[in-house]
């Protein structure tokens, strides 16, 4: 089954991102924020992670950086949520080597259609 | 597949509650330099906005954009942080918990404040930076009929990682229509050459779709800057047509449909208007229902607890299947062991309902600021003890005698600048509130280092006001009393904030209400010092069991001096019935409870009778009792509930025997007696030298 890691450290968002992805069914796993992110994702494997930009102790492209450091999560998808459309935040994620990115507000439909770009 | 989100929102409604607490109180200390509480604040506005535009609340979002652009200012360093700034921002969280609360309850919100706050806002980031016109309807022309598309994508080398694979991209390009792809090996190295992380193939794609060709480049959104994308139309297989006309319709019902409240189309507004009030009859009853945030270390020990109670159960039903008198000790044992675990239970799910009283505390730093530039004067606020427990309900209902008391010293306690400075103060005034547990009670104590309670004018205003005669001698704490009269106001002017007279006498009411007692200390010229005893809970009482005749009563250990045995030369009898016991300095009534409650005892004699001297009001009583049992933690079960109030009595419970034992309330009790016996009391209430004024 497809492995989710959710991070967000607004718990409404996350619920809702790992409540759709349950539905269509992924798993899931969620972080409350990078640092959390990134040690749930040192405890095991991902298929695709989802994470918030703008988190307390460790944002999300901060996440992201650390992440590509780990040999298991080199060609892992990685997805930024952002409410910033702005080519400055994609371009920033990009260079920490993020996949993509969803921009907020998204509605579940939207969110699984996107996914499918990167994942099964 | 659709998903029900509604699900979500309560969480996301008390997380952006949680958020504007933040924000406020970050805005409240915010120092220019401190980027971490910028971050911080941007933080909690930013995610607000993103959740409000997944739940559909769009005036919030709309309304937090400004907020945030004018905070991501701030953070970039591009805006400097004033105070007139921070003025706006502290107006715009007000306004964004206006709009919250209103998508909560469904009801209208104050439109003028928000687009007043909308208009500062705006002027704020530069009137000539127009807000991004959201609302543009983008007229699309969307063509019907399948359309052929030839692809090229030569993508870098690097791209898988980024964590993109150009197969998830083909298959979401094939949901779009029919998709055949052909690869290009020729750019693929010698096998020796070959770097596995590397990409070197390249792919002509050719898509029959209908959908528009905006939708097959969303598809390569993420990989556009690493890769040659070219997409061609080759042939419209049927004819154009224009589609606008549907399109632009179906956004704007869209729109009206989430902001209905600011659709000015009175048909509108008056078909939803029924809707709205019974939504908001409704959600009034859900939200006070409310919910409590439990740490999970003490759901833990719950779990921990009934584990607990389960073994001991399945040991004592073990012990009870085959009984003999040789197993009575470990029966004992057992019964122990139970009494040991329900205590702990007890214990514990008392604490689920302790929430540290920052929660009652945390609206009095914005509290302060107003008031302080409201007034004038210079102030700040100490907070200590915010992590001191307490009950729920309790919490509740304190807030506003709190909020009174403390708008009460930054109006009248803490002097004006010029005052302070002259009398050789500093020029900023200091409003603390404290809290912390006494015995098992929590004492909140609001001070300030302003005026003080001048006596004098206190009592020339009680006379003026009729409350007492001018040649009435009183101590300074009955004095102090009088500040809780009705209709009693000091302030030379009343103002807007405090001074209308109604209040004190609520305050103390309320606390009253909730079992407390409020006392107040002053020096003139130092200070004033408000003091709040509560219960740390409603539902438990620590309570002293006395017996009187067959009866058995509990007097709350709250209301209780001191208890003992009369020396039969402390006795002091005066006129009528009155009998007065000298307790040190004091005259303190003796009140017989048999007499009192009618009942028939052995024990009417005054000497060397038990004596529980209780204290409600200031006024110190002495109860004569049969009996003193033990002390204990009584569960209260409302009389009025079950049967009616009953004069005397607070309250009943049941006793380990399984018989119903009343609580005395103790005020009521002595108001009672006074009735009784209001002559001789008046007699002596002169003597009484109490230091301080104590009111139950």
């Amino acid at each position: 089954m497809t492995k989710v890691l959710v991070v967000d450290d607004s718990n409404s968002i996350r619920d809702m991102v790992s409540f759709t992805l349950k539905s269509a069914g992924y798993q899931t796993v969620e972080a409350k924020d990078g640092q959390d992110g990134l040690s749930k994702a040192k405890s095991g494997s991902f298929d695709l992670v989802i994470s918030d930009v703008n988190m307390p102790n460790m944002d999300g492209i901060t996440l992201c950086g650390e992440l590509r450091k780990l040999p298991s999560f080199k060609f892992t998808p990685i997805l930024m949520l952002t409410t910033e459309s702005s080519t400055d935040m994609k371009m920033r994620g990009k260079s920490a080597g993020a996949t993509g990115w969803l921009v907020k507000p998204f509605n579940p439909e939207k969110l699984l259609a996107t996914i499918k770009r990167v994942v099964k | 597949m659709s998903v029900d989100l509604s699900q979500f929102i309560p969480s996301f409604l008390e997380e952006s509650f949680e958020g504007l607490e933040l924000m406020e109180s970050g805005l409240l200390n915010l120092q220019p330099g401190d980027n971490e509480t910028i971050h911080a604040i941007f933080r909690a506005a930013h995610s607000i906005k993103g959740g409000a535009g997944t739940f559909g609340f769009d005036n919030v979002t709309d309304f937090t954009h400004l907020v945030e652009t004018l905070l991501d200012e701030m953070r970039d360093g591009r805006r400097e942080i004033s105070s007139v700034d921070t003025e706006i921002l502290l107006e715009s969280v007000d306004c964004m918990r206006l709009l919250i609360e209103s998508a909560r309850d469904e009801v209208d919100f104050d439109q003028e404040k928000i687009s007043q706050t909308t208009k500062r806002l705006t002027e704020t980031l530069n009137a000539d930076s127009k807000q991004e016109q959201s609302k543009n309807v983008e007229v699309k022309t969307t063509i019907e009929g399948e359309t052929t598309y030839h692809i090229s994508f030569i993508p870098e080398h690097s791209l898988a990682k980024t964590g993109n694979d150009p197969i998830f991209l083909f298959s979401a390009l094939a949901e779009l229509g029919e998709l055949t792809t052909k690869a290009n090996t020729q750019d693929l190295p010698a096998l020796n050459d070959i770097d596995p992380q590397e990409l070197y193939l390249s792919w002509q794609l050719t898509l029959i779709t209908a959908v528009d060709k905006s939708e097959i480049v969303e598809v390569f959104e993420w990989v556009e800057d690493e890769c040659l994308l070219e997409i061609t139309a080759a042939e419209t297989s049927t004819t154009l047509n224009d589609k606008t006309e549907q399109e632009p319709k179906a956004v704007i019902e869209a729109e009206i449909a989430s902001s209905n409240q600011e659709v000015e189309s009175p048909t509108i507004v008056n078909s939803s208007n029924n809707d709205t009030d019974k939504a908001a009859t409704k959600n009034k009853g859900k939200s006070d229902a409310g919910s409590i945030r439990v740490g999970v270390d003490k759901v833990d020990s719950l779990i921990n607890l009934v584990g607990e109670l389960v073994i001991t159960q399945s040991m004592l039903s073990e012990l009870g299947n085959d009984f003999d008198m040789t197993k009575v000790e470990k029966l004992t044992s057992g019964l122990e062991q139970l009494l040991q675990n329900t205590k702990e239970l007890q214990e514990s799910v008392m604490r689920i309902r302790m929430l540290p009283i920052s929660f009652a505390f945390s609206r009095f730093p914005r509290l302060v600021h107003d008031l302080a530039t409201k007034t004038g004067k210079e102030m700040e606020l100490v907070i200590k003890g915010e992590q001191t427990e307490l009950d729920k309900t309790v919490m509740e209902q304190i807030g506003d005698p709190l909020v009174h008391l403390v708008r009460n010293a930054a109006d009248h306690g803490i002097e004006a600048t010029e005052v302070r400075v002259a009398n050789g103060k500093p020029a900023k005034g200091t409003i603390s509130l404290d809290a912390y547990h006494q015995g098992g009670n929590i004492v909140i104590e609001i001070n300030d280092d302003g005026a003080g309670i001048d006596t004098d004018i206190v009592f020339n205003k009680a006379v003026e006001k009729g409350l007492i005669d001018a040649n009435t001698t009183l101590t300074d704490s009955q004095i102090y009393d009088l500040l809780f009269e009705p209709g009693f106001s000091t302030a030379a002017e009343v103002t807007d904030i405090s001074g209308r007279g109604v209040g004190m006498d609520v305050v103390k009411r309320n606390i009253q209400s909730l079992g407390g007692r409020i006392q107040v200390e002053s020096t003139k010229g130092k200070g004033s010092c408000f003091k709040v005893h509560l219960p740390l809970t409603l539902a438990i009482l620590d309570g002293q069991l006395i017996t009187v005749g067959t009866e058995t009563y509990i007097i709350p250990l709250i209301a209780i001096v001191e208890s003992l045995q009369i020396d039969n030369k402390l006795i002091n009898r005066v006129s009528g019935d009155m009998v007065l016991y000298r307790l040190r300095d004091d005259n303190v009534p003796i009140l017989p409870i048999y007499q009192l409650f009618n009942l028939e005892t052995d024990c009417t004699e005054i000497d060397n009778a038990l004596l529980v001297v209780v204290e409600a009001d200031g006024q110190k009583v002495g109860l004569m009792v049969d009996d003193l049992l033990a002390q204990q933690q009584v569960v209260i079960k409302s009389l009025k509930e079950n049967y009616q109030q009953v004069t005397g009595v607070s309250g009943a419970t049941i006793l380990g025997d399984g018989s119903v034992a009343m609580i005395l309330d103790i005020p009521g009790m002595i108001a009672m007696a006074l009735k009784q016996a209001q002559q001789a009391q008046l007699d002596n209430k002169g003597k009484e030298k109490s230091k301080t004024g104590e009111l139950v």
